[in-house]
């Protein structure tokens, strides 16, 4: 851009014709540019400029998706902030989550990785074995774990009864809720399996040949060459699954609404999060207070909150040599 | 060059401005209907409604049959198990497959449907066509069927809330009738538990609010509560029986074995519909219920002996047994609505008409909501049901008020329970403030 205004400029002033020929040619590079950049900007605009601009506007206004608008300055902010009781307990959990069960995901991902990889023989039935889970839909998978983790018929607390473990109480204990998430999200891990395979499958085998003929054990060859090669894929894990979490919605909903046994259906109203509170995520709080309560404005709040918070974590984990990523990565 | 990219850039933005505000302006005002039609010339009416089981689903069926012969100018597309929210997202979002008439389960919202506009005002019907509401419907049912003077639904049957007990467990404890207060409740509860091991073999009486029907809302009215004073301001901090009720839940609670064991035993529990619903197996001895229940368990053929009776009231309050927490379904004509006089045809059958509404009440085991059809020779003559229809006209039988922002309240008043039941409030008259608080302030929030 800056070049071709210097051309345009550097056009002596007596040939006009030229510098109207070179300002022709310049719009229509510019009209092609944009023609072929025009689907993302739509894209954007309409899903992600209209909405984010959507949500600013209507957090400072009174809006039940049926009156016309009208502005209330920052009572919403105050509401959420200030009276609502449910923003604290779903800001920890969402927070918790992202930290629990992104690191433990991107962990047990490398590992089942590296297993697969190490294996001579049935490579082709682990792999099947351990992507299916992530195949299942995410409500069934959520169905099957609250009966199989049931306190009082379900057989996982029984054959732990059987050889005389007190089993916990799983998603219907509050202590217990959130790690029983993140078994499910372990279970499924096999998107980040197989992206952490084809990434461990790419390092160089001649660099830990050399490492082998310098002595280096199992854990220097990790340090110093597994993890070196594979950690932007590290770093696009846990971008990607800040990202997720931060919207983690179903398995939280399903796995609370079942457990807590309550009949749901038309004529019922429940708050979810059971039990108490512990698996309610600023997404649903959003859901509840939006399309629920139709109380637009704190909904968008929330969500301006939970935009800041993901924008402020990617920001700081896609820093150069914030942690994960070096400069020459 | 620059000069001029200088003047442009404000003009882009103002355009973008002008063109988000006129989006947003647009995305604020969904459509409104008319009540300008002719109901005797032919139209298709679309009826949302909430009723999916299969029993339920023919009856309303039939009554649709019944009022096209009745009216064959006009037809009835009916579409069943539609929920609040669901209902709630069509009307805001507006368009041309909007409901005409409009059905709901959820009473406690009928003031959000008012307030909002959301649910038309029903008064200039009647008035058009000589329905006087207050000779045909009980003060109850009109009471929560409408929002500061604004009567946007009619009541469509009526559910009441009693106990079901197993008479043979009864008999076989020595028990010679349901209990009539909160401490026989508590005696027999106790006398009818049979425990095994760390668990239960049968319970008595399961107090915890998660069960099935057992919200916190539908027991509290055994007290007769007031949730609002005159302003409109919650009051439960200031309302004797909202300690007592909590107090009492707790002592029940602890006497049957506290609330981890209830809660363990809870889990054991099937599908309130299911033939697993705890009852029906014998694994609760007493229960609280609907009247729709009776009709379930002679479908599934309970193996034992069962009873109907309303629920216990406090000690203090003996004179007031008979009473009952009474809710139902409520009906009334989308904002959105192009034929409103048409709709108003199809709500006033349904609600209204003395045969209509005995037929279906006895269909579908509701109680029904008309004086005439409630004093009708024609209802269901089962005993069982009968206790439901004595809860229903008990005087000092209550229904949730209604309020601005639906059942925000009765959400508020859920979280508190929980944490009140599970122990984890010690000073009840702090946490009903906080409470009260809490109410005041969404209340707040849900006004313009």
């Amino acid at each position: 851009m800056a070049r071709t205004r210097k051309a345009v400029e550097a056009v002596p002033s007596g040939g006009s014709d030229n510098a109207a020929a070179l300002r022709r040619k310049h719009q229509r590079d510019r009209l092609r540019t944009l023609g072929f950049l025009s689907p993302w900007l739509i894209g954007f605009t309409v899903f992600f400029g209209y909405p984010l601009v959507a949500t600013v506007y209507f957090s400072f206004m009174h809006y039940n998706q049926i009156e016309p608008a009208t502005f209330v300055g920052w009572r919403n902010w105050k509401y959420v902030f200030d009276q609502m009781p449910l923003f604290g307990p779903a800001l920890w959990n969402t927070l918790w989550l992202v930290v629990v069960m992104v690191a433990l995901r991107v962990v047990f991902g490398i590992g089942i990785g590296l297993l697969i990889t190490k294996l001579k023989t049935g490579v082709g039935f682990f792999r099947t074995a351990f992507y299916l889970p992530y195949l299942a839909p995410p409500v069934a998978a959520t169905v099957a774990f609250v009966f199989l983790l049931n306190p009082g018929t379900g057989p996982v607390n029984e054959m732990l009864g059987a050889v005389g473990i007190d089993a916990p109480n799983w998603f219907n204990d509050a202590n217990w809720a959130k790690p029983s998430l993140v078994m499910l999200s372990l279970w499924g891990i096999g998107d980040l399996m197989v992206i952490f395979m084809a990434a461990l499958l790419d390092v160089p085998k001649e660099q830990y040949e050399a490492a082998e003929l310098d002595g280096a054990g199992s854990f220097a060859k990790f340090r110093y060459i597994t993890w070196p090669s594979i950690l932007p894929i590290v770093m696009f894990a846990v971008v990607t699954g800040t990202v997720q979490t931060m919207q983690y919605y179903t398995q939280a909903l399903v796995a609370g609404k079942l457990a807590s046994g309550v009949s749901v259906g038309p004529g019922t109203t429940i708050q979810p999060g059971y039990p108490d509170h512990s698996t309610l995520t600023v997404p649903q709080l959003v859901y509840s207070l939006g399309f629920q309560n139709f109380n637009t404005g704190a909904a968008c709040v929330l969500s301006l909150v939970l935009f800041a918070i993901a924008m402020a974590v990617t920001t700081l984990l896609m820093r150069k040599r914030a942690g994960l990523l070096t400069a020459e990565d | 060059m620059p000069r001029t990219r200088t003047h442009r850039a404000p003009a882009v933005l103002a355009a973008v401005l002008a063109t988000t505000g006129l989006l947003l302006a647009g995305c604020a005002n969904p459509s409104t209907g008319s009540a300008n039609d002719d109901p005797t010339k032919p139209v298709t009416l679309k009826f949302w409604h909430g009723w999916a089981e299969k029993n339920e689903v023919k009856a309303i069926n039939d009554s649709i049959d019944r009022f096209e012969e009745l009216h064959p100018n006009i037809k009835v597309k009916a579409t069943g198990n539609v929920t609040d929210v669901t209902m709630n997202q069509a009307l805001r979002a507006g368009g041309g497959n909007a409901p005409d008439v409009v059905s709901s389960f959820t009473t406690n919202n009928v003031g959000q449907y008012c307030s909002s506009g959301m649910w038309v005002d029903l008064d200039p019907f009647m008035k058009k066509t000589g329905l006087n509401k207050n000779k045909v419907f009980p003060k109850t049912l009109l009471d929560y069927t409408q929002f500061e003077g604004e009567q946007c639904a009619l009541p469509l049957l009526a559910d009441a809330f009693g106990m079901y007990y197993n008479k043979d467990a009864f008999k076989k404890a020595g028990i010679e009738r349901p209990p009539r207060t909160m401490s026989e409740l508590k005696r027999t509860a106790v006398k009818l538990t049979q425990r095994k091991g760390d668990g239960y073999q049968q319970l008595g009486f399961m107090p915890n609010f998660r069960l099935y029907q057992n919200s916190p809302d539908r027991m509290f009215a055994q007290w007769g509560p007031r949730y609002f004073d005159e302003d409109g301001k919650a009051r439960l901090a200031d309302e004797p029986a909202a300690k007592d009720f909590f107090t009492t839940q707790r002592d029940l609670i602890k006497a049957l074995g506290g609330y981890g064991a209830l809660e363990k035993f809870r889990t054991t529990f099937g599908d309130e519909m299911s033939s697993q619903n705890a009852f029906l197996t014998g694994k609760l001895a007493m229960h609280m219920d609907g009247e729709w229940r009776g009709l379930m368990l002679n479908d599934a053929k309970a193996d034992f002996e069962w009873g109907t009776a309303p629920m216990p009231v406090p000690d203090d309050q003996a004179d007031t047994y008979g009473r009952g927490y009474l809710t139902g379904t409520v009906a009334g004509i989308a904002h959105s609505s192009k034929h409103q006089n048409a709709a108003w045809e199809l709500v006033r059958f349904l609600t209204a008409d003395t045969d209509q509404v005995v037929a279906f009440a006895n269909a579908i085991h509701n109680v029904p909501s008309t004086k005439a059809a409630l004093a009708s020779p024609k209802l269901d003559a089962d005993p069982t049901f009968r206790t439901f229809l004595g809860i229903a006209q008990h005087p000092d039988s209550v229904a949730l008020p209604p309020s601005i922002n639906g059942g925000q309240y009765v959400l508020a008043l859920q979280d508190f329970a929980y944490d009140a039941e599970s122990g984890k409030i010690d000073d009840f008259d702090k946490g009903l403030r906080k409470l009260d608080d809490q109410i005041d302030a969404d209340t707040l929030q849900a006004q313009n």
